[in-house]
């Protein structure tokens, strides 16, 4: 008797969770536009792949570590583990080192207007035409350093980003029990 | 002319974990006062091995952790904690138990799980609870009260106790026994009527003779406490609240097997509890809203376990029990913020 | 009146009003330089008018504003502009910022002023417009341009109630407390533009408890003016009952919706210091040159409360005060609650600064050790905005930013009542001032990510449409050559470049 009570008793919770698991169920981002998400979209090849997009196709298919993007830096590594839920770890050195955000810069002197670093620039942040001179669009520039190796006069380089008061950000206080004097 | 910086706001907080710890200290006094007039000075001894215990105890684990020393001694929350358990226990229990226990409080309830701020199990209660599922017979034998006691018999006769050795049986019996909780619980499971249980001279006009006024001591200090602004209103009032409203419910349905609220108030831990344990700030809920409802659970439980639990004292396991549904209870009560609906 | 409460405040923080309440205000002399940093109001720099070299007059304006939300600047004094260039400016980060500086030539002559003495001549519009040109900004400290929050043209909901902030409930200062006791008509003269600007239908002046002085010289001012919808009103003194939000709840019991503005509700909030500023400006003609600050702290030796040419450098002021005493050990630019520190005393008094505490060791708390929080909750019952700072720390402290801005973060108005409160001394605000401009950073950075992201597939797709465009060209040519005879393309195309070549000879 009691054999078919719980059988019933099963059957109905089976049947209550199948419920749930339909009724409940939420709909979420595909996997590589969460990951995508996260990366700093500079577009720079670091990870050795074409831009962040592949990047992100590599890592949801596991064909990729999370560790390789040098501009998102430790942040974005652990952003990238809490998301899969895996350990983070250092950043591959192979790939690059993290470093301030800088912006290129064209020296006009310098500038032929032979148009290579605008082919080389994934975000179209070079503005100018042939035998014309070009110029970097600061508020576009990501940073990527891949119209470096074009210029055949080399007259580019990279420079931080002045310290604005808009961006300027308060220092974090200690959360240990150290006195603060001052 | 340059100067240095630093941030807003300029002016010297108002208050210091310091002055809240001897706020609640001072308004221990009126209970423990109480508890030596009734019950000699058993109690003293308790709260010296506690406190130094824990006082050592604390300064071991911070050395161990690598934390300042000298700010979390004397911030007096391990004293508070010790003084706390000190009074749950019985004041003729061997000195090992009040040893034990404030080690237990300190370093595995507090440190191991973070030290100051971090322990989601209120101390003393988790060092209760070990001690009286450990060792249940020294946690269960209790001195009498003066008023209960043969003539120029005193707290010194029962001394050896204390120091683990054992007195003369004539003189245990005659000065020993339960707690009226404990007492009532076990003539009810032996079918006597309330009436009949209130007849023992072990009871007095309000609850248990003795305990009685040193509840109503700890009532006065918890207003004190109250009236300073170091606890808020909601945990002792949810607290007093719930065991009232269960007590006095099953009391109108069955008055005579059912002890009246009044002594559920004021026996036992009830009134320590509601003002000076529960309020624990690192183990009680956050909000307002949800710390009312934090003392209301305690109250429901601790008469569940009281009267239908296997121990006759239901504080201590009540209040660790519902530290566990802290986090859910804060989580369902945030405060509606200005300017929201 | 019938008075609400807010949710908590701290009722008996030290006021330190002793100090200074019972000075009067002074002139301060005219400094022999003005510094101007172009940005001292919200929203964007005005743009310098003046070059350097220039000659100008007192209330000539020498920088205008930029696009709506921004106020254009006045000089205080005659004199010769010497640089536009970085100065320091006083802000809590220490940055420099461009600044006009002007060497005064001590003749202080001023330019011709429009006096409107009947204003109700005037359209709303108009008067809007003189406040604007006027420079006027928010005097409590805020700086927000107060043409704006006047200008009700063009608004569905109706301005009900005027509500006039006297509130000063910060210790120690006391300029707006000065200027109500000396200087009560023209304030109340200024309420009626008000009234007649917004068609409100009452004014309600509130000041706290703690300076009954205050009140009845407020009162005679009001029974003077013999309008029966203006009315005073003394609150309870707690901090920060001067809080836009926190006054407009106590007066009113109405709660600014999160998000929106007080003229949502039908009601505007002024600082009688701006209306003082508002009735020079209209009745006058007179533009915002000049402000009543509170030099206080046992750091100078005779506090004051001056009257200062908007510009002057604060070591000028100090000088009035007859200098620094030993003790001192921060100059601090506003109250002890909301202030911040300043570096050196070069740094300049601009249109928001209130108050100038020069405080010793005692008056502030040089060392703090935080201990960790012992969840005791006292921050949440002290918060005005029913917030929950314990948990925004916890938050903030680890990381979890988001999680911080979905429990109201931004809704902080950073009064430090929860400083005060904490046992455990932690620095709150500090930790929601560090998340708050954490999260901005990461808001925008994330924009510009988003951006990135856009141009890059734009990109992508526009070389890929050049790539397809280029096949399918091509492969339109081959099919073209395929059909027609070879011969007749290659002579027509022959004689288009003859044809081309001919033209361009006859040309030369």
């Amino acid at each position: 008797m009691s054999f078919f009570i719980l059988i019933i008793l099963f059957a109905a919770l089976g049947i209550l969770l199948g419920y749930a698991a339909i009724r409940f169920k939420v709909e979420g981002d595909p996997l590589v536009d969460k990951i995508d998400a996260v990366l700093p979209q500079t577009q720079c090849g670091q990870c050795n792949f074409p831009g962040c997009r592949p990047y992100a196709q590599a890592i949801a298919n596991g064909e990729a570590d999370i560790n390789q993007c040098p501009p998102g830096g430790e942040a974005g590594i652990t952003a990238l583990a809490d998301l899969l839920g895996v350990e983070a770890k250092p950043l591959n050195e192979e790939n690059g080192v993290e470093k301030a955000t800088l912006v290129a810069v064209i020296d006009e002197k310098t500038c032929i207007g032979c148009k290579l670093c605008i082919q080389a620039c994934p975000v179209d942040a070079i503005l100018g035409a042939p035998k014309h001179m070009h110029t970097i669009i600061e508020a576009e520039c990501t940073g990527c350093e891949l119209c470096l190796p074009p210029c055949p006069v080399e007259c580019i380089t990279m420079e931080p980003l002045a310290k604005t008061l808009a961006l300027w950000q308060w220092d974090k206080p200690t959360t240990s029990q150290q006195k603060v004097v001052s | 002319m340059h100067f240095l910086t630093s941030n807003a706001p300029f002016i010297e907080p108002q208050n210091s974990i310091q002055k809240m710890m001897l706020w609640v200290l001072i308004a221990l006094v009126p209970g423990i006062i109480t508890m030596i007039w009734q019950f000699g000075f058993g109690i003293l001894a308790n709260i010296i091995i506690c406190v130094s215990t824990a006082l050592i105890a604390e300064a071991a684990m911070l050395h161990l952790r690598g934390r300042p020393i000298r700010p979390f001694l004397s911030d007096l929350s391990a004293v508070v904690t010790a003084v706390l358990l000190a009074l749950a226990l019985p004041t003729i229990a061997p000195w090992w138990i009040p040893f034990i226990g404030a080690f237990i409080a300190i370093v595995i309830a507090k440190h191991l799980y973070g030290g100051l701020g971090y322990n989601p199990f209120n101390p003393a209660m988790i060092a209760f609870a070990i001690l009286m599922v450990s060792f249940p017979k020294s946690m269960t034998v209790w001195m009498l009260p003066y008023s209960m006691l043969p003539a120029e018999s005193s707290f010194s006769d029962l001394l050896p106790i204390i120091l683990d050795q054992q007195p003369k049986q004539a003189v245990v019996d005659a000065m020993t026994a339960a707690t009226p909780l404990d007492e009532m619980k076990t003539q009810l499971s032996l079918n006597q009527t309330i009436d009949e249980i209130r007849s023992l001279s072990i009871f007095g006009s309000l609850s248990g003779q003795g305990w009685q006024w040193v509840s109503i001591a700890y009532l006065l200090g918890g207003i004190i406490l109250m009236f300073k602004k170091v606890i808020s209103w909601h945990i002792p009032v949810g607290l007093l609240t719930g065991l009232f409203t269960i007590s006095f419910a099953f009391y109108l349905f069955e008055p005579s097997v059912t002890p009246s609220p009044l002594f559920h108030l004021l026996s036992g831990g009830a009134m320590l509890g509601a003002f000076f344990i529960a309020t624990d700030p690192v183990t009680a809920a956050a909000t307002l809203k949800g710390r009312f409802i934090y003392g209301v659970l305690i109250g429901l439980l601790t008469y569940v376990i009281r009267t239908w639990g296997g121990y006759p004292e239901g504080i201590a396991f009540a209040v660790i029990l519902i530290n566990m549904t802290v986090p859910l209870i804060d989580h369902y009560t945030p405060p509606r913020v200005y300017g929201h609906k | 009146m019938k008075l609400w409460h807010f949710n908590g405040g701290l009722p008996s923080l030290a006021e330190h009003k002793n100090e200074s309440v019972n000075l009067p205000i002074e002139i301060a002399p005219v400094p022999t330089r003005l510094i101007y940093p172009l940005r001292q109001h919200i929203g964007n720099a005005a743009k310098p008018l003046v070059k350097v070299g220039d000659k100008v007059l007192c209330g000539q304006k020498i920088a205008d504003a930029q696009g709506m939300i921004s106020a254009p600047i006045h000089a205080g004094s005659s004199g010769t502009v010497i640089s536009i260039a970085d100065h320091l400016i006083p802000h809590p980060s220490g940055f420099s910022a461009p600044s006009i500086t002007i060497e005064t030539d001590g003749l202080d002559n001023e330019i011709e002023l429009t006096p409107h003495t009947s204003f109700r001549q005037l359209a709303a519009g108009e008067l809007v417009d003189l406040i604007r040109e006027a420079g006027i900004v928010g005097l409590g400290g805020a700086a927000f341009p107060t043409a704006i929050k006047l200008n009700t043209q063009g608004k569905t909901i109706q301005i009900d109630t005027l509500i006039l902030n006297g509130a000063e409930c910060e210790p120690y200062i006391s300029c707006d407390d000065r200027l109500l006791k000396e200087r009560a008509n023209r304030v109340v003269e200024g309420i009626e533009i008000l009234l007649y600007m917004t068609g409100a239908k009452r004014a309600i002046l509130a000041i706290e408890d703690n300076v009954p002085d205050t009140f009845t010289s407020i009162q005679a001012a009001i029974a003077n003016n013999q309008n029966p919808i203006i009315s005073a009103a003394q609150i309870p003194t707690i901090y920060p009952t001067g809080g836009e939000k926190q006054l407009i709840q106590t007066l009113t019991g109405k709660e600014v919706p999160s998000g929106k503005i007080p003229a949502d509700i039908g009601i505007v909030s002024i600082n009688v210091g701006t209306v003082h500023a508002i009735q020079q400006a209209i009745i006058k003609g007179k533009p915002l040159t000049s402000r009543v600050v509170t030099i206080t702290g046992e750091g100078v030796n005779k506090p004051h409360n001056l009257e200062v040419r908007i510009g002057t450098p604060i070591k000028a002021l100090i000088d009035v005060c007859h200098g620094y005493t030993k003790h001192a050990e921060r100059l601090i630019m506003g109250g002890p609650m909301m202030g911040f520190a300043l570096l050196n005393d070069e740094i300049p008094i601009v249109k928001a600064t209130n108050c100038i505490l020069v405080a010793s060791k005692q008056e502030v708390v040089t060392e703090k050790q935080a201990m960790p929080c012992i969840r005791c909750g006292l921050c949440a019952s002290v918060c005005p905005v029913s917030l929950l700072p314990q948990q925004l720390y916890w938050f903030s402290r680890s990381e979890q930013l988001e999680k911080a801005e979905r429990l109201n973060l931004f809704d902080c108005i950073e009064c430090g009542c929860c400083d005060v409160a904490c046992p455990s001394h932690i620095p709150l605000v500090q930790h929601f001032r560090y998340a708050k401009s954490a999260l901005k950073v990461q808001n925008h950075e994330k924009h510009l990510s988003n951006v990135a992201r856009e141009r890059f597939e734009a990109r992508e797709e526009r070389i890929a449409r050049d790539k397809a465009e280029r096949a399918e060209r091509s492969r339109k040519k081959k099919a073209a050559l395929k059909s027609k005879p070879a011969k007749e393309e290659i002579d027509a195309a022959v004689n288009r470049s003859k044809a081309k070549k001919n033209s361009t000879e006859g040309e030369d």
